[in-house]
């Protein structure tokens, strides 16, 4: 197979299983709520009187937002207003083709890496397209026309740009540990055991980084407790402006935003595909390379889990607490834990 | 800020706000207590339900009510639709003394007397209907009654209709002799 059309292949695969799984957790969402809070959750869409335990409610989400008016309010700037959910949903898809799913496969005599696009500054290109996220945001809010649609943005650009100092700045320890910004090469690193059969995993040697990451990330994706931008139907955010599959296109970017921070910290704090004492079992290569992408996304799918309970548990921070939290705790704790990063490897080496 | 002892002859009781502890501040050890409380119950629940869907015995996983599916559970001194009572004979209880029409804030109760056969009874009712979708259920025409002729204890709350014929119960839907008006 030649080497552009595997990684189209690979593109595809991943963008399509982005897709899938923001569809999934759509219902993911409703059910794990509605069980914690000892309800049944939506359970009425059926197929020919099969419900599937309410499996078909994201497809009648999605019949439905497609077959909505799509509004653009007349003192709106049309182009934009169409441009934004787009510009928002092509980053953090884009962040998907960087994800490192799995190990090198090796298939006819040559070696494939199963990362869709290898970047050998993988890291870097995923958070500038997070970062770039900022922009659908701010365009939303701008081109609605509506005064509180604008403040809405320019609460999530502050929210958001406020977070990712903090998120940068926290990764800085865990990357000085790995010494590459290549995702694949991180997850490399941390196949090495550490104390006997712990392996040197990111959570278990940057257990702060992994804290202060998670909670960034979930700032920075504005998901609950952080979910000021949007707000469900209690704050005023961005697109309120925005109707049917626009407004769809929103709902999805963050699932996909959420699958992205999932994949990122599996990738650089619970060790990627690397599963502890699969060696041993002594699988074929390529069966191997395989069973490490399944690992992967159990591995990302367990964070998806946390997040959506920590969303469901947690109340929603005010404002100023959510400023307060990312410029006053979450960077002096990362910058410390970079400090004191930087001095241990110095000490230890 | 300190409270007065006592304020005349009403004592004041100053209540002090709980203060955040540093164990709070953190926040984190809350948010672990948090994930607890919603872990324990998304487990237990799961257990649950899958006990169920099994096809064990054991106690539900939500306390959902799928109300058209399921029967309304009503309390039972809630008040619902009301019923009319009768004597050992069979005839109605009402001795048509329009106590609960003229007690009735809706006006929704409408009665027309006619003389009773009976010795030691002056009236009876020759029609009595209410109309229930003026009624408030306020009860007042249960309290009311001298004669513990009507009650509102049937637990029925069904009783929309697609007509405003169709919300006035007459005697025989009342006595239980139909079930609804026709």
């Amino acid at each position: 197979m030649s080497e552009p059309l595997f990684t189209l292949i690979k593109v595809g695969a991943a963008v399509g299983m982005g897709m899938n799984i923001a569809g999934l957790l759509g219902w993911v969402e409703r059910k794990q709520s509605a069980v914690m809070q000892d309800r049944i959750g939506a359970n009425r869409a059926s197929i020919l009187g099969f419900t599937v335990l309410g499996l078909f409610h994201p497809l009648a989400d999605l019949i439905k937002m497609v077959t909505k008016e799509d509004f653009v309010p007349p003192r709106g700037m049309r182009l934009w207003h169409w441009t934004a959910p787009a510009l928002s949903l092509a980053c953090s898809l884009l962040c998907l083709a960087a994800l490192p799913y799995g190990d090198v496969l090796v298939w006819g005599g040559r070696a494939h890496s199963l990362q869709p696009v290898p970047l050998n500054a993988g890291l870097l290109f995923v958070l500038a397209m997070l970062s770039l996220g900022v922009h659908g945001v701010v365009m939303a809010g701008w081109s609605s026309g509506s005064a509180y649609a604008n403040l809405g943005g320019l609460r999530a650009a502050a929210q958001m740009i406020s977070y990712e100092v903090s998120l940068l700045v926290t990764l800085a320890a865990p990357l000085y540990v790995y010494g590459t910004l290549d995702l694949a090469q991180a997850v490399r690193w941390q196949a090495h055991p550490l104390l006997g059969p712990i392996p040197a995993w990111g959570i278990f040697l940057q257990p702060l980084a992994f804290i202060l990451f998670l909670t960034a990330g979930a700032a920075e994706t504005k998901r609950a407790p952080f979910d000021l931008p949007e707000g469900e139907s209690e704050i005023v955010g961005y697109f309120v402006e925005y109707s049917g599959m626009k407004f769809g296109m929103f709902l999805t970017n963050d699932f996909i935003e959420s699958i992205v921070l999932a994949g990122m910290t599996t990738a650089l704090f619970l060790g990627g595909w690397h599963l502890p004492g699969l060696w041993r079992l002594g699988l074929p290569q390529a069966a191997a390379a395989l069973v490490g992408v399944a690992v992967f996304f159990a591995k990302m799918l367990a964070v998806l889990f946390l997040l959506m309970q920590i969303r469901w548990t947690l109340p929603r921070f005010r404002f100023d607490q959510l400023l307060a939290l990312g410029w006053k705790n979450l960077l002096p704790l990362a910058m410390l834990n970079f400090l004191l990063t930087a001095w241990g490897t110095f000490l230890l080496r | 800020m300190s409270a007065p002892e006592s304020l005349g002859r009403h004592p004041v009781r100053a209540v002090r706000r709980p203060e955040m502890g540093f164990k709070e501040r953190v926040y984190l050890v809350e948010v672990w207590r948090g994930l607890r409380i919603t872990f324990r119950h998304l487990l237990v629940n799961l257990y649950r339900h899958a006990r169920r869907a099994a096809g064990w015995a054991g106690l539900p996983g939500a306390v959902t009510i799928q109300y058209p599916d399921d029967p309304a559970v009503v309390a039972k001194r809630a008040r619902t639709r009301h019923r009319l009572l009768k004597r050992e004979d069979g005839t109605p209880r009402c001795v048509a003394c329009m106590l609960c029409e003229t007690v009735c804030p809706a006006k929704c109760i409408q009665i027309v007397s006619s003389e009773s056969p009976e010795v030691m009874i002056e009236k009876r009712p020759k029609s009595f209907q209410i109309d229930l979708g003026l009624c408030v259920f306020c009860g007042y025409c249960v309290e009311a009654c001298p004669e513990d002729a009507i009650r509102m204890d049937t637990g029925q709350v069904e009783m929309a209709s697609f007509s405003r014929e169709g919300m006035l119960w007459k005697m025989p839907d009342l006595l239980g002799e139909r079930s609804r008006p026709q």
